[in-house]
């Protein structure tokens, strides 16, 4: 029986544990995607690879911002931009939950003394046109991941199921380190040799959290941001408008017009019934991506390059 | 006979859908192995997080069939042997068999099937039910197009200790599984359901059984409460769903800060139930919540499980202190704080938000409260409040609290118990088995808060079609005939959606999109005035054209329109104005009322409005055209109102059927009653009720007889109507006398509702209807003995019609 290693003590060490797991597991180690997202599944590596034919195994570290959800740095739990893990691995494989219980043992989780349980929670994300089955995964009564197998992307069925998994990164360190306020996470440890210090979550992120929400809820100009929406969304129906439609660069500004969205949101500018309106927007704009993407999937040959 | 072990192993499984799937499973394979000739005995299904077993008894082959088949007699036509033999598959008459019996001789086919293996039955028939099983939900997994609830990780099948193989998604069967994760995953090899059961709940720890995981919790978790000192609070709905979460369910007392006690037990309770699914454990001594709760595990841990319950004090620790931040938030205003934020939050597109619909309810709430025995101010301010804790941050974070964290709020306040009450069970019944609301106060506001539902769904034709019904109007209206019926309210049901019908469209009115485009805001707020004044009467409308004119001209001059503009603009305006508020209002008021009011209107038709200089005639050419046009609409308009509340009261008398039929009465008898027009619901149960009695008792048959005999024969006649006299038979006579001295009787028994009498009066003429019936010649050939016993009958079907519509009665 797999045994856990021992507990990573650093934030960025339990990345890097997950980082050489899914590495060991055959899986792409990308980075984080250049644009604001609400969700690691809104990477174009999750959203348009699970899409098509070909096999996509990736695991990558997503920061995410959702501007509403932002406590002005006072609240122990809740931050306006955070990080979460994702792994897709496309088609899941047949092993795909025994490697992920895998994941657990690298990161020091010891089942043995703790209950890990698979709850049902079916996964939809209504933007992208998304949804699939499976659980949240509970450590001691604590959501620790996200599990789903991919249905439809975009709208449309799945060919290939691709399995999907996102950890909280900080609630899941905050868990292995056993600290209850996120800003106490130790996000490095001490280097006694070179004399470099003890880093803390907080001493990376405080300020940005303060920052940002007094921005996000006080200072954000609507004017300019709902400005801003319409061009993202001129841009990416002008990208898929086209004879030979641009997919992957639509899909980046329909990922801005999301993200700003969200910041209207957050402003509490948005009424009940136009925030059905922006949704249904930016569903259109993503969707018009995922079909777009699929057809060109399908068109474009193995190794074009070559 | 031999034994088949079935084993679909799979991911985990979703608790609320293993017993059904269980169930599915074994009904689909029985009556495939039924269907193929197979018996099947002893079977037994069990469930569980990750996998469905099924066990029976089975013979190893289907039995040989023959069948046989008749043909036409020897010598038949050759036609007759064509078909016969076409019919049986016979390539030459001669394959088939002669038979004889008293007329002669005949052919006869047989056809023998001989009997199959019931493996290979097997192997055909489980890959087709998997591959067509009725899961709620269901999914593929990697590349492959088969469908289950997760993705499918093994089969064992064995017939009589053999392998059945087969393929189904990718999985091949054989005799092999795992146990549980931690403690025992294996994989064993099995041989048979004694082994499988003895290795899985032994070496394997998976406990098999659904209702033995469930035995053995409830027994845990009262024991474990019990050595504290404290007493389990059972929920059989947890139970259900926890026995599906784990393999092997290990019973945990954790503990949680005492501080926490100070939340409303709802809140702490439906934490625990539905976030962490923890069963909540009470003091049997104060019957007040304990500050610990009991934790199901899918293991048990070396530490004895010290780590789980730490963990899970922790996140429960987590959920409640955000409960508390959101309580202290709350409280940082009063519940009535919050009506205004109600406007944010839709209730229908069509019907405005939560605050437009407060509004109504509040109305509404207030004219029932008399009806109701309801104090009016109490009522309405009961409504104002019900919906306030829905924009609670509490209410937002556990919703089906909603009520329940009103009324707690109310009463810390100090506010009057009756509204605190009606804040809570405005709500109920929330289903068939939810008590109904008994405070008067409670009622009005409960009763007015569905008739809005219904009466604004039904009006923006949002309506209830086959299985569909999203807005849940079945339940509102069976929500609204229990609540009268259990709370024997005498309300004319007619008269109340009338009343929440110009609720709905008043409110609709002040949206102002049925106004002229173009109006300014202050223009606008003097439409909704106005609109209220009318909405007091016909009256006002008249009186409020008046009013209104002078008004709009003095918002026009202080906006420093130009002068010279204002008659010309003025009137355009104040034409369509009042043509708007005149189709709403059309739509409202009752008509007979306006009717009379026309004749207030000069007799060219035009209105006098303004005073001194400004007085003049608006609508002068248009004059005769407007009062036309009013009489007009209210003729279109009359029928789409009666029609609109007879569809709707429909609906409601449906669900009373249905309430009804579930109490054992006959529906038949219920649409005999609801003929007759009545619209107090009390009433209308009374007297079926009592009808119901009635003809149970033999003297009630006979007079349904005898009356749908009266009622055949006036069908088809034709006579003069009028009042009937003795006659000239003494059977006629005795049935005039008879029902003579009856119908006083029954007339007083019906004024004072007493039902049943009015049955006994009328069970006096069963005798005599009969008397006459057998010896009286209706059809005389003399044409005034003809009409008058002709007239008598009608008599008697009339009277009849008092009680019930006979003639809707299956008899």
């Amino acid at each position: 029986m797999s045994k856990p290693l021992d507990k990573p003590r650093s934030f960025q060490g339990l990345i890097l544990r997950l980082q050489e797991y899914w590495a060991d597991q055959g899986c792409i180690i990308l980075q984080p995607f250049d644009t604001e997202v609400g969700a690691g599944t809104l990477h174009p590596a999750t959203v348009l690879r699970s899409l098509g034919p070909k096999p996509w195994n990736v695991a990558y570290v997503q920061p995410s911002r959702r501007p509403a959800d932002g406590r002005y740095g006072e609240n122990p739990n809740r931050l306006q931009h955070y990080y979460q893990y994702q792994v897709i691995m496309k088609p899941n494989p047949k092993n795909f939950q025994a490697l992920y219980l895998g994941s657990l043992d690298a990161i020091g989780i010891d089942r043995d003394l703790h209950d890990i349980r698979f709850v049902e929670d079916d996964w939809e994300n209504p933007t992208v046109g998304a949804w699939g089955l499976g659980w949240e995964v509970w450590c001691d009564g604590m959501e620790v991941s996200q599990y789903t197998y991919f249905q439809q992307v975009g709208g449309l069925d799945l060919a290939l199921v691709s399995g999907e998994l996102t950890y909280g990164l900080e609630r899941l360190a905050m868990y292995v380190q056993g600290v209850d306020n996120v800003y106490d996470l130790v996000f490095t440890e001490a280097n006694e040799a070179n004399g470099t210090p003890e880093v803390l979550y907080g001493d990376v992120f405080h300020q940005n959290e303060v920052q940002q929400s007094t921005y996000n809820f006080e200072h954000a100009n609507t004017e300019l941001i709902l400005e801003k929406f319409k061009m993202a969304e001129t841009e990416c129906q002008a990208l898929l408008a086209l004879e030979k439609p641009l997919p992957l660069p639509a899909y980046e500004h329909a990922l801005k017009a999301s993200h700003l969205f969200n910041l209207l949101d957050a402003r509490g500018v948005v009424s009940p019934t136009q925030r059905q309106e922006y949704i249904k927007r930016v569903r259109d704009l993503a969707k018009g991506c995922a079909e777009a993407h699929a057809a060109n999937e399908k068109a474009v040959a193995d190794r074009a390059w070559q | 006979m031999a034994e088949l072990l079935l084993e679909i192993f799979s991911e985990e499984i979703p608790a609320r859908m293993q017993v059904r799937a269980g169930n599915d499973l074994s009904k689909l394979i029985t009556d495939g192995l039924t269907k193929a000739g197979l018996t099947v005995e002893d079977a037994q299904v069990l469930t569980g997080p990750r996998r469905l077993t099924f066990v029976a008894d089975l013979p190893l082959a289907s039995p040989d069939v023959s069948e046989e088949r008749k043909g036409p007699r020897v010598g038949a036509p050759e036609q007759a042997l064509a078909g016969f033999m076409k019919a049986a598959g016979l390539s030459d008459i001669s394959e088939a068999q002669i038979k004889s019996d008293k007329k002669g001789d005949f052919y006869v086919a047989i056809t023998e099937s001989k009997g199959r293996k019931t493996a290979d039955i097997l192997a055909e028939l489980i890959p087709e039910v998997m591959g067509n099983f009725p899961w709620p939900k269901s999914m593929k997994s990697g590349a492959s197009s088969f469908r289950w609830v997760r993705p499918l990780q093994g089969i064992i099948c064995l017939l009589d200790g053999d392998v059945v193989e087969f393929q189904v998604g990718g999985v091949t069967s054989g005799n092999q599984t795992e146990g549980h994760r931690r403690q025992g995953k294996g994989p064993y090899k099995i041989k048979n359901f004694a082994d499988y059961q003895k290795t899985l709940e032994g070496k394997g720890h998976v406990i098999l059984s659904h209702d033995t995981r469930k035995a053995s919790i409830i027994e845990a978790a009262r024991k474990a409460c019990a050595d504290k000192g404290l007493e389990l609070i059972e929920d059989e709905g947890l139970l259900n769903e926890v026995a599906g979460l784990a393999e092997w369910p290990v019973v945990i007392l954790g503990d949680m800060d005492p501080a926490f006690l100070q939340l409303p037990d709802e809140v702490i309770r439906l934490s625990m139930r539905t976030h962490q699914k923890y069963f909540a454990v009470r003091d049997p001594k104060t019957s007040e919540l304990a500050p610990n709760f009991i934790v199901v595990a899918n293991q048990a841990a070396p530490d004895g499980g010290i780590e789980i319950a730490k963990g899970n004090a922790k996140v429960l620790s987590a959920r409640l202190s955000d409960a508390v931040f959101f309580q202290q938030e709350d409280r940082k205003k009063k519940l009535e704080d919050y009506y205004e934020k109600l406007d944010t939050v839709v209730f229908h597109k069509k019907l405005g938000s939560i605050k437009d619909k407060a509004e109504r309810v509040v109305a509404l709430a207030r004219e029932l409260a008399p009806k109701v025995g309801a104090d009016p101010d109490k009522a309405e301010q009961a409504a104002r409040l019900a919906k306030c804790d829905l924009v609670t941050q509490t209410v937002i974070e556990f919703t089906s609290l909603q009520g329940q964290i009103g009324r707690l709020m109310f009463e810390t306040e100090g506010g009057d118990k009756d509204i605190a009450i009606a804040i809570e069970d405005h709500y109920k019944p929330q289903g068939p088995s939810d008590a109904v609301p008994t405070d008067p106060v409670a009622i009005a506001v409960a009763l007015a808060d569905k008739l809005d539902t219904l009466v604004g769904f039904w009006a923006i034709d949002e309506k209830p079609t086959g299985s569909k019904d999203p807005f849940a109007l079945r339940r509102a209206a069976l929500g609204i005939v229990r609540i009268i019926l259990e709370n024997e309210l005498r309300i004319d049901i007619n008269d109340v959606i009338i009343q929440a019908l110009n609720q709905v469209l008043k409110n609709q009115g002040e949206t102002a999109h049925c106004y002229p485009e173009g109006l300014t805001d202050q223009e606008g707020i003097l439409v909704k005035e106005f609109m209220e004044a009318c909405l007091h009467g016909p009256g006002a409308f008249f009186a409020n054209v008046n009013g209104m004119y002078d008004k709009l001209g003095n918002l026009i001059e202080s906006d420093k329109y130009l002068i010279e503009y204002y008659p010309v603009e003025g009137e355009d305006n104040i034409y369509q104005v009042v043509e708007a508020l005149l189709s709403d209002l059309k739509r409202v008021e009752r008509h007979s009322d306006l009717l009379n009011q026309l004749d207030d209107l000069s007799p060219d038709g035009s209105v006098a409005i303004g005073e001194g200089e400004n007085k003049r005639n608006i609508f002068p050419n248009e004059g005769q055209n407007f009062r036309e046009q009013i009489l007009s609409d209210l003729e279109e308009f009359n029928p789409m109102l009666s029609k609109f509340s007879a569809d709707s009261v429909n609906f409601i008398a449906d669900r009373l059927k249905v309430y009804l039929r579930d109490k054992g009465i006959r529906h038949d008898l219920i649409d005999a009653v609801f003929a007759l027009g009545e619209d107090d619901l009390v009433a209308i149960v009374n007297r079926v009720e009592a009808l119901q009695a009635f003809l149970s008792t033999e003297d009630g048959e006979n007079l349904l007889a005898g009356y749908k005999r009266a009622s055949n024969i006036l069908k088809s006649a034709e006579f003069d109507a009028g009042e009937a006299d003795e006659g000239t038979q003494a059977e006629e006579s005795a049935l005039f006398k008879a029902l003579t001295a009856a119908r006083p009787k029954i007339d007083k028994a019906l004024e004072k509702e007493d039902y049943a009498g009015a049955m006994t009066a009328f069970s006096a003429l069963r005798g005599p209807i009969d008397d006459f019936l057998d010896n009286v010649m209706v059809n005389s050939d003399k044409a005034a003995e003809r009409q008058n016993r002709l007239r008598l009958l009608a008599a008697i079907r009339d009277t009849a019609q008092t009680i019930a519509n006979f003639d809707a009665i299956q008899g």
